[in-house]
């Protein structure tokens, strides 16, 4: 419990991704079998304990802490597993292994949990208390996506992320024949049915790029602004996966319902009405949500629209030619109305294309795939097989209102940038960007901060409003939590405009105009 | 004399009126009694100051020579007014001292300024020093304040340091005794190679080493490589465009509020490091119940915890809401 609480810690406390991964991988390395499957399955989700809520918390410590003194504490330290740690007067200080606090929360009945919780308390020290509490609770909060964790397992031997993502969803915590497997022993069977198999990504691509390639060789189709999925029924088993793996069939009832099918197969996740394609913003509201509502389901009815076939009625198609899956997902049946199939686009120049891109349909696309008809579906993302040719971003420009400064590399400058548009007299902040400047820029713009700061606040500074940002994002989405009312996707920095004044920055009402 | 007649707040600071003088006055004073050199504790522009030796030379090299009019180095019980007084070690930083005062008729009151009962290198320990009222501090007065042995942090930078042996790691720490402690602890773990560390930290590290407290080698973290893992720093440093020499460090900070994630998290620190010069809830609750006054007074911090606390053990207690003390300077 030791070694995990302090893995807990540091995890939540290390903002760069590859620290994190080099914190796990040295704790998965130096930690015994089984407490290092559990600890894994708790960072992945995949451990399912029993849930202890607050109040049963709150409960334990009332026998234990004056109710003021709690309440001050509470305030100050603003989450209840944390002040429930530091108050806990505990009896000794063990090195509790951790899959007796697993064993403990999926063993113990209801009655008895209580009492077996105030025990384990008493028995530990107070990072591990509050290691104990998170996992307890259910609320890791650590920043580290499944995906990283099957990357830290990836650097520790052969097996490749692809080949873990495969067989994860057949295996258990506390993993050993995973371990085992990473250790140089046996690939393990996946027994389980429906499993997921790695996607087949694409390389961007522009129209000078594409004048080297033959287009009577290529298919294209839409890019739909929805979620990569892979849909499954293996033998009556439904799943529902992202590109990475991440088994989302939870959220996404309705979807499930419609695979009546058998086979698995690579689409968009989209949230439909009628023949209507709505916003990203309408399939996110489905997102990461443990129930879903009746009225969502009406309001926010989600469907698939079909790429590409990976299995089809027994028959694994992956070797296949694209042109020739093609030719058996045309002729497929879903058995539902929530599942249809993306249409190929009609070209014969990049030209034609071109043209298509530049005026679609639906203002839920957002590019078109051009994809080899003799290419195999491999898993990953081989150079050239299939491209996507997005549409340009779209771009504002921008006022600098806000620097932070950055971690890392970035120590020390500041790299984070908060900007906003004009509303009437007023600058409104309308989303941050950490990239898309060079390193001689990120050193231009920490000068300008430096020497433009009015107020700081902590970490932040406040700017002059005086610099003009050209931030170019992928989409736009409304939202309730902006105090500007729209959310910008993948915002970055596409140019600095030190020739512009401030006044002539774009309006709220402009990128509100860019609203699908 | 009624309790309130021989000590009591003013917007200046705690005065005294049977001995006419202040306790580490927030402006300037005709006579000030300073507790310890923390720059909003002692400040400059009295009349004059009596401190212990060490306090006073800190102030010397903090403001100029210049800092007072005139000095006394507290020493024995000296008679000032109509009262005596003398300074007692209080363990917060070199030259830290608890202040007792004595009147001709009345309570016999203790000041305990900032202080600190766990052990710290770089100074005397606590002295327990028997009164009818104690002045205590409140910096980390709530029970969720237990500051564990700093000798785990240590191994928590240790390991660390290990982890990313690549990576500079970079301490904030206050440069008035946090810095010099936080050395002391380092080498007490096993770091013997140079340390180095920001300017701003030269003169006071020096200052120490004068004293007989042995450092090891410090280098200055000024040149463009910095040829030593563990550089310590104060806060500000951290704004600065200083940090810009170091490629990818891991930055952390010394500190009693690292023991609550939300405030870690605030100052974007990602190593954590939970050491205090100050009492935290378990020192300061003993140490009331230890020296068992009639009445306790708390200056600053957070004092609705250990109002509580006495109220609770029937130890009459009132908050002063002394303003100008910051809970941990930088």
């Amino acid at each position: 419990m030791k070694g995990f609480a302090n893995l807990l810690e540091r995890l939540a406390f290390t903002p760069a991704r590859n620290a994190k991964l080099q914190i796990l991988r040295h704790y998965l390395d130096e930690t015994p079998d089984p407490d290092r499957g559990y600890a894994l399955a708790a960072l992945t989700g995949d451990l399912k304990l029993r849930t202890v809520t607050p109040s049963l918390l709150r409960g334990l410590m009332a026998e234990r802490v004056d109710d003021q003194l709690l309440a001050l504490s509470y305030d100050f330290v603003g989450d209840l597993a944390e002040t429930i740690a530091l108050l806990w007067e505990a009896e000794t200080d063990e090195d509790v292994p951790l899959r007796d606090a697993v064993a403990l929360l999926s063993d113990t009945g209801k009655a008895g949990l209580p009492a077996a919780i105030s025990a384990m308390l008493d028995r530990l020290g107070a990072s591990e208390r509050l290691a104990f509490l998170k996992l307890a609770t259910g609320n890791m909060r650590v920043g580290l996506s499944a995906r990283m964790a099957r990357m830290a397992l990836a650097q520790m031997g052969q097996p490749e992320v692809a080949d873990i993502e495969e067989i994860w969803h057949g295996l258990r915590a506390p993993y050993q024949p995973l371990f085992d497997w990473i250790a140089g022993g046996e690939r393990p069977e996946h027994a389980a049915k429906a499993p997921f198999r790695p996607v087949m990504l694409s390389t961007p691509v522009d129209l000078d790029q594409l004048q080297a390639f033959d287009p009577a060789e290529y298919m294209a189709e839409w890019k739909w602004d929805g979620i990569r999925v892979q849909a499954i029924n293996d033998d009556g088993v439904r799943r529902l996966y992202s590109r990475t793996g991440e088994d989302i069939s939870g959220s996404f009832p309705d979807v499930i319902e419609a695979l009546n099918f058998e086979g698995a197969a690579d689409g968009e996740l989209l949230v439909r009405r009628d023949d209507e394609v709505a916003v990203f913003g309408d399939l996110q509201k489905r997102l990461n949500r443990k129930t879903i509502s009746k009225t969502m389901l009406d309001s926010h009815p989600a469907g698939l629209r079909v790429y590409d076939l990976m299995i089809w009625q027994g028959q694994d198609l992956r070797e296949l030619p694209f042109a020739e899956r093609r030719a058996v997902l045309e002729g497929a049946d879903f058995g539902s109305e929530r599942i249809d199939v993306s249409p190929l686009l009609d070209f014969t120049t990049w030209d034609d294309l071109a043209a298509l891109r530049a005026d679609p349909p639906s203002t839920v696309i957002e590019g078109v795939m051009i994809k080899r008809r003799d290419s195999a579906y491999v898993g990953g993302r081989p150079r050239g097989p299939w491209f996507k040719w997005k549409r340009d971003p779209m771009v504002v420009d921008a006022v600098l209102l806000y620097a932070q400064r950055g971690h890392g590399k970035r120590s020390g400058f500041y790299s984070d940038f908060t900007f906003g548009l004009w509303d009437d007299k007023d600058l409104v902040p309308v989303g941050k960007a950490y990239f898309g400047f060079t390193d001689e820029e990120l050193r231009e713009l920490d000068r300008f901060v430096r020497n433009n700061t009015v107020d700081r606040f902590g970490p932040v500074r406040a700017l002059k409003p005086s610099l003009v940002l050209e931030v170019a994002f992928e989409g736009l989405n409304e939202s309730g939590r902006h105090k500007s009312g729209v959310a910008m996707r993948f915002p970055r920095i596409s140019r600095i405009r030190w020739d512009k004044p401030a006044a002539e920055a774009d309006h709220l009402a402009t990128l509100k105009d860019m609203l699908p | 004399m009624r309790a309130d007649q021989i000590l009591h707040p003013t917007d200046a600071g705690l005065y005294c009126p049977p001995g006419d003088f202040f306790i580490d006055p927030v402006r300037p004073v005709e006579r000030a009694l300073i507790t310890h050199a923390h720059g909003d504790h002692a400040r400059s522009g009295h009349g004059s100051v009596m401190a212990t030796r060490e306090t006073l030379e800190i102030m010397a090299i903090r403001y100029g020579e210049d800092f007072t009019a005139t000095r006394q180095v507290a020493d024995g019980e000296i008679t000032v007014g109509d009262t005596r007084v003398s300074f007692h070690p209080a363990g917060h930083i070199l030259g830290s001292a608890q202040i007792a005062i004595t009147p001709t008729a009345g309570p016999k009151i203790v000041v305990s300024g900032d202080y600190c009962r766990r052990a710290n290198p770089v100074c005397a320990p606590y002295e327990p020093v028997p009164c009818d009222i104690f002045v205590t501090e409140a910096t980390f007065g709530l029970p969720v304040f237990k500051h564990p042995d700093p000798a785990s942090e240590m191994a928590r930078l240790l390991k660390s340091m290990a982890e990313f042996p690549d990576r500079h790691h970079l301490i904030g720490a206050y440069a008035l005794g946090k810095a010099q402690r936080l050395i002391m602890l380092a080498r007490e773990a096993g770091i013997e190679g140079p340390i180095a560390i920001h300017g701003a930290l030269q003169r006071l590290c020096d200052y120490h080493i004068e004293q007989g407290i042995d450092l090891g080698e410090l280098i200055p973290a000024t040149a463009k490589d910095v040829p030593a893992q563990l550089v310590i720093a104060p806060p500000s440093a951290f704004a600065s465009a200083w940090v810009q020499r170091f490629r990818d460090p891991v930055i952390g900070f010394a500190s009693g509020w690292m023991q609550v994630r939300a405030r870690a998290r605030q100052r974007g620190v990602e190593l954590p490091l939970v050491v205090s010069d100050h009492v935290d809830w378990p020192q300061v609750t003993q140490t009331i119940r230890e020296l068992a006054p009639s009445e306790v007074w708390i200056t600053h911090g957070t004092e609705d915890g250990l109002m509580r606390w006495c109220e609770l053990h029937q130890i009459p207690a009132r908050p002063l809401r002394l303003v100008g003390y910051e809970d941990e300077p930088e």
